[in-house]
């Protein structure tokens, strides 16, 4: 069995910065990530970050994920990609199914010191009549589509969903060439930062608010939706119905956090709807209710990419501390400027439901810990 | 209805946030006009203005407020704002039209001295309009800056022109 001092599952911000962290403080570390390339949701992501201009804000996701894939490999950080953690047992053996070269598996286990899980979040879906005709998907894999593989998924896009992901998307298909015919939004306001909503209304996109997608039809693949007004109690009312031609739906319906990996381990978990569902209980350092295992990025609660880095952080210099490469002072230090920048993440009408649920998960922390 | 309902910011909304540049300041030339009313956490525009004209301070949270007096219309700005809620405005360019500079990040980027159809911010086509300048240096990291002169009485309502 191979040996690592931390082993991260998960090569997004998350996991990447938790890497660097570890590794600047002298740790060997091992980081593993199911696809062919590492980044996470970075390199889908073109557009210029907001976040504080002392922290890379303004500067592209994409190239947000260059420079720290430079700085990961600069401190000596191993990535293994084409390679899923499948198992987690107990006194931290983690179980990797690592893609070969030649494009064969090959089950690994590893004896790691520290475990830190990063494995992002899925998207939801919504169902309506006719939601599995060929041309209907997520916002994400349509991203990914135009973003990374350089392909259009059609060329008029209905898009449901008003929330960052839904509104960023948008404005990305119509800078890959696609035409968005509306943004359909069920709840009566506009979930996303204002700024992206009125980019895509300057590019001339209707936003349906209180509206929602009641049919999708179509022979081969989706050709037009109905769409209609949403009632106080959300009940569709008669006679608003709208029909929209288009080629592609695209479902913006929120992220919810992977848990997989801290079910199988038994971590304790805390269902908490800000953050999209179930997430691992964890303390300031980001570690679980069993020691040496940390979990940070949208697995403890979907939120935005600086946050996820900096939750990675936290845990990579939790990580260094526990095994002797910093001392209480110096982690200390780290810690105290990350939860700075946490909490000035947090903060303002969108970042502040988040503080609270953050906060109710940390005060939620057992006492002895497992 | 207003910027969370429709994504369209209103004027009321505009000067309930103090972002509306006053006509003494517009008499004196371009300046920059900031369009951001929501307290998100994002500041780069602070940090781009070399004159200190934005001010957002800490929380980054707080709202950007424009010095109008100490800002020189130099458009650097434009490009820096991740929110595209930037935009230059020169009342001064001639009798009848003034200049709106917007960020415009689609292709084929529009050339000067072509006419473009000019956009208000519902994306509704107000009138055509001469590009008078396309900015896009290696420092606005891929967010070109275009110009164009448009009707004057139209410049507190045009904010981007018709994706080609
Ligand atoms: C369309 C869109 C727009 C966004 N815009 C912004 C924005 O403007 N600003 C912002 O700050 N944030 C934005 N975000 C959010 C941001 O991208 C995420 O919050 C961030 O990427 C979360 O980081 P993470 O490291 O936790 O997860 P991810 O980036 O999702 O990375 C998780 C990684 O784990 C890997 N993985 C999962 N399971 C396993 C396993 N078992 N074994 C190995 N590897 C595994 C995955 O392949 C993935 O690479 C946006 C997100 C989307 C979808
Ligand atoms: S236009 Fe120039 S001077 Fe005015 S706020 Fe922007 S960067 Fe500062
Ligand atoms: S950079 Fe743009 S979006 Fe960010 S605070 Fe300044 S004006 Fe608002």
């Amino acid at each position: 069995m191979l040996n690592r001092e931390v082993v991260i599952a998960g090569a997004g911000p998350a996991g990447l910065a938790a890497a660097i962290e570890a590794a600047k403080a002298g740790a060997q570390v091992l980081v593993v990530d199911l696809n062919i390339k590492p980044g996470g949701q970075l390199f889908k992501q073109i557009h210029k970050f907001f976040g504080s201009s002392a922290h890379r804000s303004g500067i592209r996701g994409m190239d947000i994920g260059t420079q720290m894939l430079a700085e990961a490999e600069k401190y000596g950080v191993e990535i293994w990609i084409n390679s899923a953690v499948i198992g987690l047992y107990s006194d931290k053996i983690v179980s990797i199914e690592r893609g070969l070269e030649n494009g064969e598996k090959e089950l690994v286990n590893i004896q790691a010191k520290k475990v830190i899980l990063a494995t992002g979040a899925s998207e939801n879906v919504v169902r309506f009549k006719g939601w599995t005709l060929p041309g209907i998907m997520g916002a994400g894999a349509a991203q990914t589509m135009i973003n990374v593989n350089r392909v259009k998924p059609g060329k008029k896009v209905v898009m449901l969903g008003s929330g960052n992901v839904g509104l960023i998307v948008s404005y990305q298909l119509m800078q890959a060439g696609c035409d968005v015919v509306a943004l359909v939004e069920a709840a009566p306001k506009i979930g996303g930062y204002g700024v992206h909503a009125s980019k895509i209304r300057r590019a001339g996109v209707p936003i349906y608010t209180s509206h929602t997608i009641i049919e999708a039809r179509g022979t081969d693949r989706v050709s037009e939706v109905t769409i209609a007004e949403l009632d106080s109690k959300w009940q569709p009312i008669p006679g608003t119905e709208k029909v929209l031609e288009c080629d592609v739906v695209t479902l913006a319906a929120g992220l919810k956090p992977i848990s997989d990996l801290v079910r199988l381990h038994d971590l304790d978990l805390t269902f908490n709807a800000v953050f999209g569902g179930w997430v691992p209980k964890h303390n300031r350092d980001m570690e679980s209710t069993q020691s040496g295992i940390y979990v940070a990025g949208d697995t403890t609660g979907v939120e935005e990419a600086n946050t996820a880095l900096e939750e990675g952080r936290l845990s990579g210099v939790a990580a260094a501390e526990a095994l002797g490469y910093l001392t209480a002072e110096q982690a200390k230090e780290l810690k105290d400027d990350i939860w700075e920048r946490l909490d000035g993440l947090r903060m303002g009408p969108f970042g502040e439901k988040r503080m609270f649920a953050k906060n109710d998960i940390l005060a939620d922390f057992p006492a002895c810990v497992k | 209805m207003a910027l969370d309902q429709n994504g369209v910011i209103t004027r009321e909304e505009l000067i309930n946030f103090k972002q509306i540049v006053s006509d003494e300041r517009y008499k004196k030339g371009p300046v920059a006009v900031i369009e951001c009313i929501q307290e998100i956490p994002c500041n780069p525009c602070e940090a781009a203005c070399a004159q200190g004209a934005i001010k957002i301070g800490m929380p980054i949270t707080e709202l950007p407020i424009l010095d109008e007096d100490l800002c020189t219309g130099c458009s650097i700005c434009i490009a820096k704002c991740p929110g595209l809620a930037i935009f230059m405005v020169d009342k001064t360019y001639s009798d009848t039209q003034a200049l709106i500079s917007f960020p415009y990040e689609y292709t084929p980027l529009p050339e000067k001295d072509e006419i473009v159809s000019a956009v208000s911010r519902e994306g509704v086509v107000m009138s055509e309009a001469k590009v008078i300048k396309v900015m896009n240096p290696k420092s606005f990291d891929r967010t070109p800056v275009v110009t164009i002169a448009v009707p004057k009485e139209m410049a507190d309502d045009i904010r981007s022109m018709k994706r080609k």
